[in-house]
């Protein structure tokens, strides 16, 4: 089928780079989330990849073919919008037919009065209903065809645009936001849906959300967007444990990874707490880094003599887990830590602990963001004593 | 996506959009124009827009003399005061106790709003008019204003716009110790200002430029609304001295248009509102 | 609470809710009252009046008054006059409603579109609406004028000799329209601007991804049926804002010449308030009222049909 690419797009409002040359390939069967906070530019992605606005430099290619001068009613790119934008004065059997009929009917065919008088009107007609009664049989949605939207729960509107979307099996799928306007049950119940339907639909999907669960959740490959430019597309995981910039470490991930400001030392290294990194590029001493790490590779302990000394701020407790707010002696820095219930049992606010970082999960960040491969040395007696 | 389109389709958009507004403007650049010419001048040139000997002044002597424009002025500035005030003063407690109070009569009183609303003043001219008649009451600002201080229409705006409103901050006034009066003036009627105003330049714009009640209760000129008054001076004139005529009409339209220019915003959102709801 | 502890045999009844509930009911027919009053001396009872009134011969002027039963009905569709006069407005309404909404349509399109001028435009076709009509009348007769007119004189430069547009018979109900359309347009223009702005964007951005190549079809498939209600609110107004037509006929033409301008409000106030036949000028408006209600009715039977938008 058809294979997605995206090359080198640019988009500038009123002399603000709004997409900074973003490029991006998508498999025919690949579900790519589109993540970044809001103002990133990944709606504006969209809608110049749907053909709803002009990109100022790039290429848009579809299968082998360029679709940059196309207008957006012949690109083929169906598009599920964040507030759905149904017509509200169409039945939902009405709005599913209507991409089929701008399509498959000619203008004169269209026509109200003139139209039935064209010949094989009928027929084509019969199809449209045809497709519209199956499209709506697999989404279960059959039951609601004479409705208007206005009569609809958010879930049904959802699902009939979705059918609105998929009814003409376009080349591409996009999709805004598409759950932001469902309360949460729903949405996590949908996740799994769209998924599925993506799957039986097999073509590119472009999925733009704000939602980090949502986009680790579904997507094949996970693309963040920041501040107009696209710092990284890999898979869920690759994204979680490997960063490439800070800013998607600091996007992805909840509660939010630690962060510390730092220094090279003399001997090219980076040091935190008693455990020394030796990234792979050598860098002049005194060169400002930000090492990270996830607070559930945070290990704390009440009567441990290793680590750095902290005080816990607040615990709060999530069920399933528990997040401690640290303050660190030495430096007054807050470090957050996530436990499972059973290691953060006895826990409570005001108690010394010692914090100790899992030396195989610290990254080390330049000062422009960049990630700095690092590999951990062997702890050092001299510095832990310096240290502590 | 269109760029060869752009220029032509744009062009065409403007031209049309811009010849139309020339000739919704063209009265007033006539009116204008013809306020300052001379009798001959208007004769000979009707489509020179800068009168050859400017006559302003005499035209203006003569719109002002031949009937007192201040009175004028002034009487449609005081029925329209008088007829907003009392509106507003008997219509909000009557919309709030209607959208927030539960009473049984509140039904009766929302059909006979929607049939109020029916009922122009055309259609009770008649009786208000034997009425006041008998009761010796014609040739008074009195006749001008009391037909007018029910607004059904007053009514039904806001009672949409306090529906709107919600019932928690009327239950806390209550519990800040509120009467039901106190409510009103402290915190209905504050929240309500964008009704008001609407409502206000509805209702002056269509007391403004009433002529139907005036020309039936009133014969008296020191009663005269604006359009009653143009309609005497039109009399007085008689014949073809658009000149002075040009210029009665330009200062009895000019209050409420630099109203309107002056408050373009107000007004339009002021339409939109009670035309829409209405 | 203290009253259900002073009045046992009433607990239940008077508890403290329903005492308050009283008391909300007191306060409400209190504030509603003045209005009640007013709506009761203003509005109905005058309504009731001429209902009753159109039965009678009642002349103001004369003491007594007979019943004559429905004979001012009987004669007003032999009354030559006042069958002209329904005619009369029934052709000024034909023109100006019509023409006023689809011109203001068209506007408020083009004007939305298009990003310059906005506000410059909006007020340049709203202003006759905050002009006072008289005397914009005045100034369009001196436009009209057949000889010093301008409008007859830029006719002339392309060779046409101009009608003498509200003397002739003719003519006059068409002169009266085009001052008629010029001083509704802007209103009309507001309402379906405000109507234009609420359309959500992304429906028009459905429709292109939907495939509606033209902007005819987008207009077909979104702005028409999105504009429903505005359009059918605008559509009411502007036919009874055209029935009501009065201040350009008083002002201009005294329903002359020859009747060619009689129209419904100027002929019931001539018959009631300059020849005083109070009795069948009743007969004449209930006619008016009547007409106001079937359009209401009308309106109210179209919304209903068109099922709550979302």
């Amino acid at each position: 089928m058809s294979k997605l690419s995206l090359r080198n797009i640019h988009k500038a409002f009123g002399g603000n780079q709004i997409l900074k040359g973003v490029s991006l390939d998508a498999d025919e069967n690949e579900f790519i989330a589109l993540v970044g906070p809001s103002g990133c530019g990944k709606s504006t992605l969209l809608r110049i990849l749907a053909g709803l606005e002009s990109a100022d430099g790039g290429e848009i290619v579809v299968g082998d073919r360029d679709l940059s001068p196309v207008p957006a009613a012949d690109r083929n790119i169906a598009m599920v919008f964040q507030s759905y934008a149904l017509y509200p004065h169409l039945t939902a059997a009405q709005n599913i037919a209507v991409p089929l009929v701008m399509r498959n009917l000619t203008r004169a065919q269209r026509l109200p009065l003139v139209g039935p008088l064209v010949p094989s009107q009928r027929k084509a007609i019969a199809t449209i209903k045809r497709e519209v009664r199956d499209m709506a049989v697999s989404l279960k949605i059959d039951h609601l065809m004479d409705r208007k939207p206005g009569q609809m729960s958010g879930g049904q509107r959802q699902r009939v645009a979705l059918g609105r979307a998929m009814v003409r099996r376009p080349s591409v799928f996009l999709m805004d936001e598409p759950l932001s306007n469902l309360d949460a049950n729903l949405r996590v119940h949908a996740r799994g849906e769209i998924v599925e339907l993506h799957r039986r639909a097999g073509v590119p999907t472009i999925y733009v959300t704000h939602d980090q669960a949502e986009a680790l959740s579904m997507a094949d490959r996970v693309a963040v967007m920041i501040g107009g430019a696209l710092l990284q597309l890999a898979s869920p995981q690759v994204i979680y444990d490997d960063p490439q910039h800070i800013e998607v470490a600091k996007f992805i991930g909840q509660p939010r990874i630690n962060l510390f400001a730092s220094q090279v030392a003399e001997d090219g290294m980076v040091a935190m707490g008693n455990t020394r990194l030796r990234p792979a590029e050598t860098l002049t001493a005194g060169t400002p880094v930000t090492i990270g790490i996830r607070p559930e590779f945070v290990a704390v302990s009440r009567n441990s003599q290793h680590g750095l000394p902290a005080h816990i701020d607040r615990v709060e407790f999530l069920g399933s887990e528990i997040i401690l707010y640290c303050r660190l002696d030495a430096v007054g820095e807050n470090v957050i830590a996530k436990l499972s219930p059973s290691e953060g049992a006895g826990l409570a606010a005001g108690m010394p602990v010692r914090l100790q970082f899992d030396a195989d999960r610290l990254f080390v960040f330049a000062e422009d963001g960049r990630r700095l491969p690092s590999l951990p040395v062997n702890a050092d007696v001299a510095l832990e004593t310096a240290h502590g | 996506m269109n760029a060869n389109t752009f220029t032509l389709g744009r062009a065409l958009r403007l031209f049309i959009v811009s010849f139309g507004a020339l000739i919704f403007l063209a009265p007033y650049v006539f009116m204008i124009s013809t306020a300052g010419k001379a009798q001959s001048d208007i004769f000979s040139s009707s489509l020179n827009l800068i009168p050859q000997n400017l006559s302003y002044v005499a035209n203006f002597t003569k719109a002002l003399t031949r009937v007192s424009m201040t009175t004028l002025l002034w009487n449609g500035v005081v029925v329209c005061a008088l007829i907003f005030v009392i509106q507003v003063v008997i219509a909000i407690p009557c919309a709030y106790a209607m959208a927030k109070l539960k009473f049984r009569a509140a039904r009766v009183m929302m059909v006979l709003v929607m049939l109020g609303l029916l009922v122009p003043i055309h259609a009770t001219a008649l009786p208000i008019y034997v009425a006041f008649d008998r009761a010796a009451l014609l040739n008074s600002y009195f006749a001008l204003v009391a037909p007018f201080t029910i607004s059904v229409f007053g009514i039904f705006l806001f009672l949409q716009f306090f529906r709107a409103m919600p019932d928690d901050l009327i239950h806390a006034a209550r519990l800040d110790g509120m009467s039901e009066i106190g409510i009103i003036a402290r915190v209905i009627v504050p929240n309500a200002w964008p009704a008001i105003t609407a409502f206000a330049i509805f209702s002056v714009v269509a007391h403004w430029n009433d002529l139907y009640w005036p020309l039936i209760v009133i014969s008296n000129q020191s009663y005269a609304t604006p359009p009653l008054g143009l309609l005497y001076f039109r009399a007085a004139e008689a014949g073809d001295d658009y000149g002075a005529l040009m210029a009665a009409t330009l200062i009895i339209t000019f209050p409420l248009v630099a109203a309107f220019l002056l408050a373009q915003k107000r007004f339009v959102e002021g339409i939109t509102m009670t035309g829409l709801k209405g | 609470m203290a009253e259900a502890i002073a009045a046992p045999g009433l607990i239940g009844k008077s508890s403290a809710r329903s005492t308050a509930e009283r008391r909300e009911a007191h306060s409400g027919w209190m504030l509603s009252l003045p209005a009640l009053v007013l709506l009761f001396m203003f509005i109905l009872l005058p309504v009731a009046a001429v209902i009753l009134m159109s039965f009678t011969d009642y002349e103001l002027g004369y003491t007594g008054f007979k019943w004559v039963g429905v004979e001012n009905y009987a004669d007003l569709f032999t009354n030559r006059t006042f069958k002209r006069s329904l005619w009369n407005t029934t052709v000024y309404t034909a023109i100006v409603a019509p023409v006023s909404i689809f011109m203001a349509l068209g506007l408020a399109m083009l004007i939305e579109s298009e990003g310059i001028g906005r506000s410059f435009f909006r007020t340049a076709y709203f202003l006759p609406v905050a002009s006072l009509l008289v005397a914009m009348a005045t100034v369009w007769q001196y436009l009209f004028h057949p000889t010093i007119g301008p409008v007859n004189a830029l006719l002339r430069l392309v060779d046409i000799e101009g009608p003498n547009w509200l003397g002739a018979s003719g003519y006059v109900l068409y002169g009266l329209s085009i001052i008629g359309v010029w001083q509704s347009v802007g209103f009309n223009l507001v309402l379906f601007l405000a109507g234009l702005t609420a359309i959500p964007r992304e429906l028009y951005a459905a429709a292109h991804v939907d495939g509606a190549r033209s902007s005819w079809d987008r207009f077909r498939l979104v702005t028409w049926p999105m504009l429903g209600p505005t359009t059918l609110f605008v559509t009411t107004i502007s036919i009874i804002n055209a029935v009501k037509v009065f201040e350009t006929v008083k002002t201009l033409t005294e329903g002359g010449p020859n009747k060619a301008s009689e129209v419904l409000l100027f002929t019931i106030y001539q018959e009631g308030f300059v020849y005083l036949r109070v009795g069948y000028a009743s007969a004449m408006t209930v006619v008016f009222l009547l007409i106001l209600v079937i359009l209401m009715f009308l309106q109210y039977r179209i919304q209903d049909r068109q099922v709550h938008y979302s």
